[in-house]
């Protein structure tokens, strides 16, 4: 059975139509990146099937007992709240401290516990995320444009880590992302949506699509290319971890 | 002891003020003072209400102001600004109510008293009231922390961990009113919005984490209880606005305070 199975969905607000007809599996340990310009629905889908929102039409099932470490896009603290990052960690269930410290470190920031989040740049407060939420043991890793407010060289070292942490946790990764270029490489599959799904496939396939070329033109082809070349290693090294 | 009046007057303003102290953080933390406001202005139509039917002014007041909390809660997010829904219900539903109170056949009764509270008036079964709705209150919001500071910080991530955060909210709702028709009582309830927040964003300054910052709320609503309590004995003052006059004075000394953050723990 798959971590998750979205079935013929169809989302809108206001009379306005947000998503139609899409499809879509999750499957244990694959890495799936969601691509599509703004406003083509990417954040409405993770929403549904994080359950945050319910389909008009269509059914998303999630296996039962589904753990999901979800990292949004961003997230803000209200100032009148104030919480700490060893806090933040320790919700909604209560972590050792010694798990919350590993989950720190695997997330590439150390020594931050009694910071307030308030008090953390772009880069540590995305990685606290990621953090807390590989404290839930998940089955599946959801982030939703996560690297937004990142440098390029800040999330494309987001992004290595995530690798990493997927290659420790053994989980489903499904991210959305509008930074072609970083993120497609270390994708299994790659779903480019625009209000439906255009085209999917492993990324080689998606970035030769037309549907995806006619999105997205071909500007990123080059740097696509390029940051593949960087990462090769990365990349095939996961593929061997997987199987 | 709780014969004499003071003393119940202490322990009812003392029992308020850590009850709202604690709910007051959620306020604060989810923007909920305007919806406080509107809570606590309907329940002068509760007291109407009740006056007429001869029922207890405490259920009558319960009932109104969770009708009016559950009614903003199925209006807010239709596409209307909530401030705006917000404005027109709390004063709508205090003119409504001081409309309604001036028609109840019999005796004229004292408004001032449920606008600004009579905590000198409490009797023992107010106190009961008091303390089981505010012991109530702490149970549940000890519950429910948890969960409910995860829907507060974030919808999605309450979601994404199995938390209803609709439901979150439900509850804060029916607390908000339930502190509202036990509140009534000690400040009023034109002051009831005042003791949730106040003590709470006082308690803001020195807290780094939300368990130390509720925990300071509920101390700096009790000691404004006790504090406008004896001014209100000293200069023969109301006690309600008293009470809400040193927990603002508080509220300075925090602002102050903030300059050192030091403090903070």
């Amino acid at each position: 059975m798959s971590l998750i199975d979205a079935r013929q969905l169809d989302f809108g607000h206001g009379g306005q139509r947000v998503l139609h007809n899409v499809s879509m599996t999750l499957d244990k340990g694959e890495i799936v990146t969601i691509v599509g310009p703004n406003g083509s629905g990417k954040s409405t889908l993770l929403r549904l099937l994080i359950g945050a929102l319910t389909p008009q039409k269509g059914k998303v099932t999630r296996k039962p007992g589904l753990r999901i470490g979800y990292v949004p896009q961003k997230l803000h603290i209200d100032p009148t709240l104030p919480i700490t990052v060893a806090r933040f960690l320790n919700l909604p269930k209560p972590v050792p401290a010694a798990a919350a410290a590993d989950a720190l470190r695997a997330a590439g920031v150390v020594g931050l516990d009694h910071q307030q989040m308030s008090q953390l740049s772009g880069g540590q407060f995305q990685r606290v995320l990621l953090a807390r939420a590989i404290l839930a043991k998940p089955d599946v890793l959801m982030l939703d444009e996560a690297t937004q407010g990142l440098d390029q060289p800040g999330s494309a070292a987001f992004y290595r880590q995530i690798a990493a942490v997927r290659q420790d946790l053994g989980c489903a990764v499904l991210m959305v992302s509008h930074e072609l270029h970083v993120v497609m490489s270390a994708s299994d599959r790659v779903i480019c949506l625009n209000g439906h799904i255009c085209c999917e496939g492993t990324p080689e396939v998606v970035s030769a699509a037309p549907a995806y070329r006619e999105l997205f033109g071909t500007g990123t082809g080059g740097a696509l290319a390029l940051y593949r070349h960087e990462h090769d290693h990365g990349h095939d090294h996961h593929h061997e971890a997987a199987e | 002891m709780l014969d004499d009046f003071l003393v119940r007057a202490a322990l009812a303003a003392v029992g308020t003020a850590v009850a709202t102290g604690l709910l007051g953080c959620f306020v604060v933390w989810r923007r909920m003072a305007y919806f406080g406001d509107a809570t606590a202005h309907a329940a002068i139509l509760g007291v109407a209400l009740a006056l007429l039917f001869g029922t207890s002014i405490t259920l009558g007041v319960a009932v109104v102001a969770l009708g009016m909390a559950v009614l903003i809660h199925s209006l807010s997010g239709q596409g209307i600004a909530v401030d705006t829904i917000l404005g027109v219900l709390a004063h709508g539903a205090l003119a409504l109510g001081l409309v309604a109170v001036t028609l109840v056949p019999g005796q004229r009764i004292d408004l001032d008293a449920y606008l600004f509270g009579d905590v000198l008036s409490v009797t023992r079964s107010d106190l009961a009231v008091i303390w089981g709705g505010g012991a109530l209150l702490v149970g549940v919001l000890w519950w429910h922390w948890s969960a409910m500071l995860t829907a507060t910080l974030n919808p999605d991530l309450a979601f994404a961990a199995g938390i209803n955060p609709r439901r979150q909210q439900l509850i804060l709702t029916v607390l908000v009113a339930a502190v509202v028709a036990v509140a009534i009582k000690v400040v009023g309830a034109l002051l009831i919005t005042a003791l949730l927040i106040i003590p709470a964003a006082s308690a803001r300054s020195f807290a780094s984490t939300p368990e130390r910052m509720a925990f300071f709320a509920m101390a700096f609503g009790a000691l404004s209880a006790l504090g406008g309590l004896r001014l209100a004995v000293i200069f023969d003052t109301q006690v309600g606005p008293s009470i809400i006059c040193v927990a603002v004075g508080i509220f300075a000394i925090s602002m102050i305070s903030r300059q050192l953050p030091q403090l903070r723990v």
